[in-house]
């Protein structure tokens, strides 16, 4: 039966990039385990050559011109939305390593 | 009777007839907001000025030849309009409410109907949710008892809509978010096939499951908004070419002969015995239209909690990626580095729902875990949309309540998060085999909460939903009843 430690709920947090504090992680681990351990019932049900489900309508390789549309809306009013300082038509990002 | 209580074709009538201004029923809609959103917390953005300034517009030009016309509505939280705060109900876009650079191609064809959109409606957070709870603007309030939720995610459209806040709302539904609402406040809600309508400039939830829809006050109603909805969109590559019905000549089709299917596992021990004899007396009115009902199963129900909290997590760890509070949103000042900034942006940003279904969502994905979860949650979703292929061979639509009960009491589900998600067991399933679902009041309970009933029906076939749910509408008031506010 799956459980989560608190080290393993840290782990995840890191992976999804979310930092958490103790009390976080306290309430987590329980609240997780038992959402794992009810998906667990999934194990019970035969599976063998059964395909998987990625669209449901039975959508394939749906393509379309590459061309460039423009009327939704502007680079500059996309860059306007950021938070960050915008130079140059970029968006000024903290530096990877500090 | 005040003007934001007509249905659209009521109002219709009037705008064509010019004994009703735009104006007038804006006006209407916006005070009826004014006097009760106090106390039930559906609106969260309002944007009644140049609301107003369309309404004028209109009246100037006198052209209400579409349906749509000058008909007054609200937005669920996750819609684009363009310079429209649209802020999915997360303190990551609440901070500098984020304004879309763009609208959504659902509220782009109706402004181009001529709907006017008149503010944005509560959701749970990022729509990760079946009570509005999660909503960094606290819950919405269930119109017919203030101490119990109006369901979610989309309880704002449904809530608003009961309350006559306005004469529709739109909605999301990716495992139940319109008709659950809908069942709790006692209004009309459909629930599209998966890519019957667009998803371009909607913030998404969980990409394969993920539908636009409506809340209404009738089938009729619905039906009218849905035809302006719903079609190829060269901006949703998931959006179908299947032919889009005239949905309004359907609503007249007679189900005299029609083949009802009721789910025995959907009638189960732990469902409210109110909510059950609610929705099989809905059976017998059908039966007297001169429809046959017989008892069905869709034996992998009882699976479709588990594979939709796979599913729908993992597909949300994926989308909730770029909320990194660089293109928009939350920002933190004094970054250590890049990845310290990702992540005291996304700590603070985010509430408790969210982040529990992206941790789910990076766990089951990350490395050595797919094929166990995603991928067999996958495969049990192609055993649910086979129960309902085989059940659909033997008859027309199927029948089933909304939820196990009428709407539950804020703050039930706080500590158990299991829980919570079983409220959607009813709706879940034909969400994962992509089916459209329409919800319709049926009855009240003893303590005079909402009873709702869900008609199922193949892909891409509302049209025969509707002609069904317009027949109970005309046979019964459940729908025309209001909460005393």
């Amino acid at each position: 039966m799956v459980s989560l430690d608190p080290a393993a709920v840290r782990h995840i947090g890191k992976l999804a990039r979310l930092r958490l504090t103790d009390e976080e992680v306290e309430k987590f681990a329980p609240e997780l385990t038992s959402i794992l351990q009810y998906i667990d019932k999934l194990s019970e049900v035969n599976t063998d050559n059964v395909e998987p489900t990625s669209q449901v309508t039975g959508l394939n390789n749906v393509f379309r011109e590459d061309i460039l549309r423009g009327e939704e809306t502007s680079p500059d009013a996309l860059l306007q939305t950021s938070p960050l300082p915008i130079i140059d038509h970029q968006i000024a990002s903290p530096p990877a390593h500090g | 009777m005040e003007p934001c209580s007509y249905t659209i074709s009521q109002a219709h009538d009037l705008l064509k007839k010019r004994k009703l201004s735009a104006e007038e029923l804006l006006r209407s809609c916006i005070k009826r907001v004014e006097n009760v959103d106090q106390s039930l917390n559906c609106v969260v953005h309002r944007n009644f000025d140049s609301a107003l300034t369309e309404a004028k517009k209109l009246d100037t030009s006198g052209n209400f030849d579409s349906p749509l016309s000058g008909i007054p509505y609200l937005a669920k939280d996750v819609f684009c309009e363009k310079g429209v705060p649209t802020t999915a109900c997360s303190n990551i876009l609440r901070d500098k409410d984020y304004l879309p650079p763009f609208d959504s191609t659902t509220t782009k064809r109706l402004k181009t109907a001529g709907a006017i959109s008149f503010g944005k409606v509560n959701t749970d957070e990022f729509t990760c949710g079946g009570s509005t709870e999660s909503s960094c603007f606290g819950v919405t309030k269930c119109p017919w008892n203030l101490e119990r939720v109006s369901g979610g995610s989309s309880g704002g459209s449904a809530a608003a809509v009961s309350a006559d806040e306005c004469l529709f709302a739109l909605g999301t539904d990716t495992g139940g978010s319109i008709r659950q609402p809908a069942g709790y406040c006692g209004c009309t809600g459909i629930k599209v096939t998966y890519g019957r309508t667009s998803r371009f400039g909607v913030m998404s939830y969980a990409s394969s499951l993920d539908t636009i829809g409506t809340l209404a006050k009738t089938v009729e109603d619905a039906a009218l908004i849905l035809q302006t909805m719903a079609g190829k969109d060269p901006l949703d590559g998931t959006t179908s070419s299947v032919p889009v019905p005239d949905y309004f000549s359907s609503l007249h089709t007679s189900i005299k002969g029609l083949k009802i299917g009721l789910p025995k596992e959907y009638f189960i021990e732990g469902a409210d015995p109110e909510v059950i004899a609610s929705v099989r007396a809905a059976a017998k009115i059908f039966e007297s239209l001169g429809a046959t009902v017989t008892d069905i199963s869709l034996p992998h129900t009882t699976y479709g909690v588990a594979t939709y909290y796979v599913i729908a997590p993992c597909e949300l760890s994926s989308n909730m990626a770029r909320y990194d509070g660089v293109r928009y949103g939350h920002t933190v000042p004094h970054p250590e580095n890049l990845l310290d900034y990702y992540e005291r942006v996304r700590s603070e940003g985010f509430g408790a729902e969210v982040k529990r279904r992206i941790m789910i969502g990076t766990y089951a994905l990350s490395a050595g875990y797919f094929d166990q979860y995603y991928r067999k949650a996958q495969k049990v979703r192609t055993l649910v949309k086979k129960d309902f292929e085989d059940a659909l061979q033997k008859v027309d639509v199927i029948l089933t309540p909304t939820a196990p009960t009428p709407a539950f009491k804020i703050g039930a589900h706080t500590d158990n998060p299991v829980q919570a998600y079983l409220e959607d067991a009813f709706t879940i399933p034909a969400s994962l085999a992509g089916l459209p679902g329409l919800a319709l009041p049926c009855g009240f309970s003893s303590g005079n909460l909402p009873i709702g009933i869900q008609l199922i029906g193949p892909q891409f076939r509302e049209d025969l939903l509707f002609g069904v749910g317009h027949a109970f509408q005309q046979e019964t008031d459940w729908h025309s009843r209001k909460p005393k506010l």
